[in-house]
Formats: structure tokens, C-alpha cells, sequence
């Protein structure tokens, strides 16, 4: 433990919790519009996946990187889309429709993307933010992709957009309380449709950053679940999305702290570590819970707090 | 009008399998049009599926050995289901379950085989069970919702059985995949006979459901459970032990499933790794959810299932097709049937139309 390099082992974290956090901020902040709008998209797993392939194919096919992440979230618009549909039959159930989702986008995904395994697509640059440093693994660690920044701008835009304009308090008072809404004229079901595709594109574009960036190839084993966490990170950052950004990054500093802890020497627990931002978002939601009581802050229609 | 009278009575008879028939009629036009899309023979697949689920001896082997753990993943989403809960953590209790059963032998003193097979199953079913008991007492305890909570319960245990599995409970001879020690030879759970060679998990999968079947239809906990799943007010108000019945079915669920895990270790595997980690629990919400949380239809909609994801391997050698096609055909297949069930109001609706028509036509025969 003598030589244990705090300096070595925050910056790595640092570096981690960007670069593994900035799909979870485009994922996260997916979802957060799809729940304020009072529905759950379980599916966005196989939205990831499905808008990594697509990236990464349209990426190599028109050698433009940029082209391949608006394919990207066009893909998921397009798989959003299916899912707000179906989910706006009557009787129907989003959860099981999610999952049927993250079947058929993955399955399509694994398909479609057979053939796109070998060769390399243009990747996405980083802007190097760490030119003043002398330190390498600084200037490593302050290599930041474009996404990042986009991301966290769209953060403070939504957070903004549902709280003050029009749309967002429209959109919210859907996901409250749609019967208000109705009485008001506007329409739910489109809605709450509009608001799964956008999601749905977001999760697209958190997908064309795992393939075109980081790890930066497209393969099957590519995601290791961020479309899932994402559902949690929602809950964990109680819908808002100044929140979702924080605990994207907090959740990405989680999945980095197994290999941060590598680069010291330490390599046990590893699992554990990465389980860490599901065993937080849960010690929260069973502090916080109480019977008879939703979560402060949950959209009054959403089928979890119900 | 005798023969008018017989339609209609078929009608009424039949018309609950339409949904069902609608959506497999879509996923076949669904998916034909995908591959010929894509440039496939599709008929030629279409046959293939069949052929390779249920086309051989060796192919029914297969697809039943595939559907005896989503049987059981299955029931761990329809019996808490029938309280009203949403529990989709199934694939957790199975991989603790599997890994109870797999320590099981080396903690126990030892015994009888047939008992020591017995000791496995209960403890796969003890831990499962707990598993998704906690589900159920968080739920009820702390208003925590349980398909979220599942949901995170089902990571931290996949991540606790890799913890496991490579470190305390590592077998040193197990290099480059990481396992528990191997079960010794009399505690690996054979096939039915020679001559089907499916695992005995498949039976217990078939007795699991009956047995749910009667939980839910035919007992007063069945009878008090459809209470509670339908108006919690109403079963307080009645008296009903609301959260013992809640944890009751969470518990029970948890531990089909990892019963599943003990079968999945025991029957195919040898040890705990992290090839049990296959993907049952997700594979079992949509066979509970195409089954419409019915015990009995759980049977076979996991067959179809199963059925689907044996054929792939005869895709891939006569066709070329990738894996993936199968997991393709499945999600058109769950999508559309949980698509379909939005005819179930109208349904209703036209079974009593024709209820009252056969009730007119026998009027008429009686008076004519």
C-alpha cells in the first residue's frame, strides 16, 4: 500500500467517470423524458445496442463519424417510436413491452451487425483540454470527446425546457396527471409517444459513443448494461436532469473505480464495484420509500408509483 | 338454425385464442418480410424453425431442455403476479439459487446422494426464495415498487455470484473459466431415460406449474391472492393477511427459479459459472407475460420458446443465419403478442354478443 499514487488513482477515476458516465448522460436523460412523461421504457438496453450498430455501420459506410451518431439516434427514434405505439393500446403493458424491445433490438442489432465486426469506422475525435500539462496521464485524462459537452449542455437545456417553456410543463403535467391534461386539449397518447422517440434517440446517441469512442469498435459484448442502469440512474436522480448528469458521472466514477483501483495494484472486488451504483440507487429508494407515499418527485402516472 | 347455433357456440368457445392466433399470424408475416429484406430464403427458414424445434427426436430434446428453466423463471414472474406485482428479477434468484446448490455438497457432512440431491434443491430454493422474498417484504414494508427494486436486486446478485465464483468459492483447478469445484459424478442430475434425453428439471418444471395451477385456481390462498391482485382495500377491509400473501408468492416464485439455477447447475453445467448466466430471467418474463400469468399456458409458451432458441443452430448450418435471428423472431413474437392483447375489451365484448345469440337461438328452437 506504500506506493499507492492517490494522484495516479483520483485522476484515473476522474478520467473513468467521464468517459464511461457520457453514455449514461445521453441514456439517463432518455429515460428521464420518457418517465416525465408517464411511461417506463424498459427496452432502452436494446435501444443502446441497436444505435451502437447503426453508428458504427452508417460511420464506416459514409466514413463520417458524425453521420453514424445522428443514424444512431435515428434508430432509436425509430425503435422509441414502436415502443410508444404499442404501449399506447389499451391494455397493454410497458414493462413487458420493454423487454420485449430490448429482445428485438438486441436480436437486430446482433443480425444486422453480423457483418460490421471486422473492419474499423472512422471514431469520433477527443478535444485535448490538458496541452498545459507536462503529465501524460493529465493530458490523457483531460482528452474529453465532444459528446461530453454536448451532453452536459443538453442536461442544463432540459432541465430548463421542463421547467419554463410550454412543452415541458405540458409534458409534465401528461406525466402527472393526464386527465388534466385532456381537459386542457392536448393529447396524451402523442404525447407520451413523441416523448419515448426522443428518449429513444438520446439512448441512440449514448450507444454511437460506446461504438465510435469508447471502447470505440462495435462488437456483441459491447454494452455492459448501461440501458438498464440508466432506469435506475433515473429513480436515483429522482427525475430531474441537472440530477440524471451528476449521477451519470458518479455512476461512471463507479464503473471506473474497478479499474482505477487496477491501475494501483489493487485488483479485488472488482464485481462488487461495478454492482455499486445498483446497491446505492436501491440503499436510496429504501430510505427514502415509505408505504402509502411515492418517491417525491415521481410522475404521478408512471406505472412504478402507482 | 341447429347449425347456426353450433357456430356460434364455437365462436364463444374459440374466441379468448384469438389474440394469440393473430399475433402468430403477424410475427410470421413480420419476420418473412425481414428476411426476404435482407436477401433470405425466408420460406426455407420459416420450415427450418419448425424443423428444428420439433422436426426430430433430437430436436424436441433440445427445445425441452431449454424450456424445463422457463418454466420455472416463468412462474417467478406469475405468482407474484396473481397479488398484483410486477417482479422481474428473476435471473438473480436463479444464479444464487445455482450457486447454493453447487456449495451446497462441499458445506453439508455427507450423506445419501438422493438426499444430498434434496439438500441442493432446498438450499437453491431457500436462497431464491429469500431473493425475491426481500422483493416482497421491501415492497410491503417500505412502499419500495418491486419491479425496480427486483430489477437492482437481480444486478447486486449476478455481481455477488461473480464476486463468488472467482474469488472465495473459486476451484484453484478451474483456470480460464472461472467455477465452483465440480459436483462429484452421483450428484449430476441425468436424463429422464435413454431414450429422451432431457433432464429431470423438465419434470419438476411440469409439476412446478400444475402445482401453481392449484395454488392459484383451485385453493383459498389462490381465491384470497386474486383479492389482493385485484383490490388491496378490499382484501384489508376483508381481513386478508395482505402482506403475508404478498411475500408468500414472492417467496414461492424466488424459489422456482432457483430451482432453476439447482438444474441448471446439476443437469447441465457440472458447477456454478458464469455460463448459468444466460439470460432465463428475461426469457421467463416474456413466457409469463405471453402466458398471461396462467400456470398451465406457462408450460407451453415456454416450449415455444424454447423451440425458437433450439432452432438456431440448424439456421445457422443450413442457412447461414446468425444467432441473432432467433432472438429476432423472439421479439416480434413477444411484441406482437403483447400488442394483440389490446383486443381483449373488445373480446369480451363480442363473446357476449354471441353468448346472447345462442341464448336467442335456443329460444327460438324451444318456442319454434
Amino acid at each position: 500500500m506504500a506506493d499507492l499514487d492517490l494522484a495516479t488513482f483520483f485522476l484515473a477515476l476522474l478520467a473513468g467517470a467521464i468517459r464511461v458516465g457520457t453514455p449514461f448522460i445521453f441514456v439517463s436523460l432518455g429515460e428521464c423524458l420518457t418517465e416525465k412523461s408517464g411511461r417506463i421504457n424498459l427496452g432502452l438496453e436494446g435501444i443502446l445496442v441497436s444505435g451502437a450498430m447503426a453508428g458504427y455501420a452508417v460511420a464506416y459506410l459514409t466514413g463520417s463519424a458524425w453521420i453514424g451518431v445522428l443514424a444512431a439516434g435515428g434508430a432509436g427514434l425509430m425503435l422509441g417510436l414502436l415502443h410508444g405505439a404499442i404501449c399506447s393500446l389499451p391494455r397493454v403493458n410497458d414493462i413487458a413491452v420493454g423487454i420485449a424491445l430490448m429482445v428485438l433490438g438486441t436480436g437486430l442489432a446482433f443480425f444486422l451487425g453480423k457483418s460490421f465486426i471486422q473492419p474499423q469506422a472512422p471514431s469520433l475525435v477527443a478535444i485535448h483540454l490538458g496541452g498545459w500539462s507536462d503529465d501524460e496521464r493529465v493530458r490523457s485524462a483531460l482528452s474529453i470527446n465532444v459528446l461530453f459537452f454536448i451532453g452536459v449542455a443538453l442536461a442544463f437545456v432540459l432541465s430548463w425546457g421542463l421547467r419554463s417553456t410550454r412543452w415541458g410543463l405540458m409534458l409534465r403535467l401528461v406525466g402527472d396527471h393526464a386527465e388534466s391534461a385532456r381537459a386542457l386539449g392536448y393529447r396524451p397518447v402523442l404525447v407520451r409517444i413523441a416523448a419515448t422517440a426522443a428518449g429513444g434517440f438520446l439512448a441512440g446517441i449514448g450507444g454511437a459513443y460506446l461504438s465510435l469512442y469508447y471502447p470505440g469498435s462495435w462488437n456483441e459484448g459491447l454494452s455492459s448494461g448501461q440501458g438498464i442502469m440508466a432506469v435506475a440512474l433515473v429513480i436515483f436522480a429522482r427525475w430531474q436532469p441537472l440530477r440524471c448528469l451528476w449521477a451519470a458521472l458518479l455512476f461512471g466514477a463507479a464503473g471506473a473505480i474497478g479499474p482505477a483501483l487496477q491501475s494501483v495494484g489493487i485488483s479485488s472486488g472488482y464485481y462488487l464495484f461495478s454492482a455499486a451504483p445498483y446497491a446505492l440507487t436501491l440503499a436510496v429508494m429504501f430510505i427514502t420509500c415509505r408505504p402509502n407515499q411515492t418517491l417525491s418527485g415521481a410522475p404521478g402516472e408512471l406505472s412504478l408509483t402507482r | 338454425m341447429n347449425f347456426r347455433n353450433q357456430f356460434y357456440r364455437v365462436g364463444v368457445a374459440l374466441l379468448p385464442g384469438l389474440p394469440s392466433l393473430l399475433a402468430a399470424l403477424t410475427t410470421f408475416v413480420l419476420f418473412m418480410l425481414f428476411l426476404t429484406v435482407q436477401g433470405k430464403p425466408a420460406w426455407e427458414a420459416c420450415q427450418l424453425v419448425v424443423q428444428g424445434a420439433f422436426g426430430s427426436a433430437f430436436a424436441l430434446e433440445s427445445t425441452l431442455q431449454r424450456a424445463a428453466p422457463l418454466m420455472l423463471t416463468a412462474l417467478c414472474v406469475a405468482l407474484p403476479a396473481r397479488a398484483g406485482l410486477i417482479i422481474i428479477g428473476g435471473e438473480g434468484a436463479l444464479v444464487l439459487g445455482g450457486l447454493a446448490a453447487a456449495v451446497a455438497p462441499l458445506w453439508l457432512p455427507s450423506m445419501p446422494t438422493l438426499l444430498m440431491l434434496l439438500c441442493m434443491a432446498f438450499s437453491a430454493m431457500l436462497v431464491g426464495g429469500f431473493w425475491i422474498g426481500l422483493n416482497g417484504w421491501m415492497r410491503q414494508k417500505r412502499g419500495l415498487n418491486e419491479t425496480i427494486g427486483s430489477l437492482l436486486l437481480s444486478y447486486i446478485a449476478i455481481a455477488l455470484f461473480n464476486q463468488l465464483v472467482e474469488g472465495p468459492l473459486r476451484d484453484p483447478a478451474s483456470l480460464n473459466k472461472p467455477s465452483t469445484v465440480p459436483l462429484g459424478d452421483d450428484l449430476l442430475i441425468g436424463p429422464i431415460s435413454d431414450q429422451f434425453q432431457v433432464h429431470w428439471g423438465l419434470v419438476v418444471g411440469i409439476i412446478a406449474c400444475v402445482l401453481a395451477q392449484i395454488l392459484v385456481r383451485n385453493s383459498v390462498t389462490g381465491f384470497s391472492l386474486q383479492v389482493v391482485g385485484g383490490n388491496v382495500r378490499t382484501a384489508r377491509m376483508m381481513g386478508l393477511p395482505v402482506d403475508r400473501l404478498v411475500i408468500l408468492t414472492c417467496v414461492l416464485g424466488g424459489a422456482c427459479a432457483g430451482l432453476a439455477g439447482m438444474f441448471e447447475v446439476a443437469a447441465v453445467q457440472g458447477s456454478a459459472n458464469a455460463a448459468i448466466i444466460a439470460g432465463y430471467g428475461a426469457s421467463g418474463i416474456l413466457v409469463a407475460f405471453a402466458a398471461r400469468q396462467n400456470p398451465l399456458a406457462i408450460i407451453a409458451c415456454a416450449i415455444l420458446l424454447g423451440g425458437i432458441e433450439a432452432s438456431g443452430s440448424l439456421l445457422q448450418r443450413r442457412l447461414g443465419l446468425p444467432d441473432a435471428t432467433t432472438l429476432i423472431l423472439e421479439g416480434i413474437l413477444f411484441t406482437s403478442l403483447l400488442a394483440w392483447e389490446a383486443l381483449t375489451p373488445r373480446i369480451v365484448a363480442w363473446r357476449l354478443r354471441l353468448n346472447e345469440r345462442v341464448i336467442q337461438a335456443q329460444g327460438a328452437l324451444q318456442h319454434g
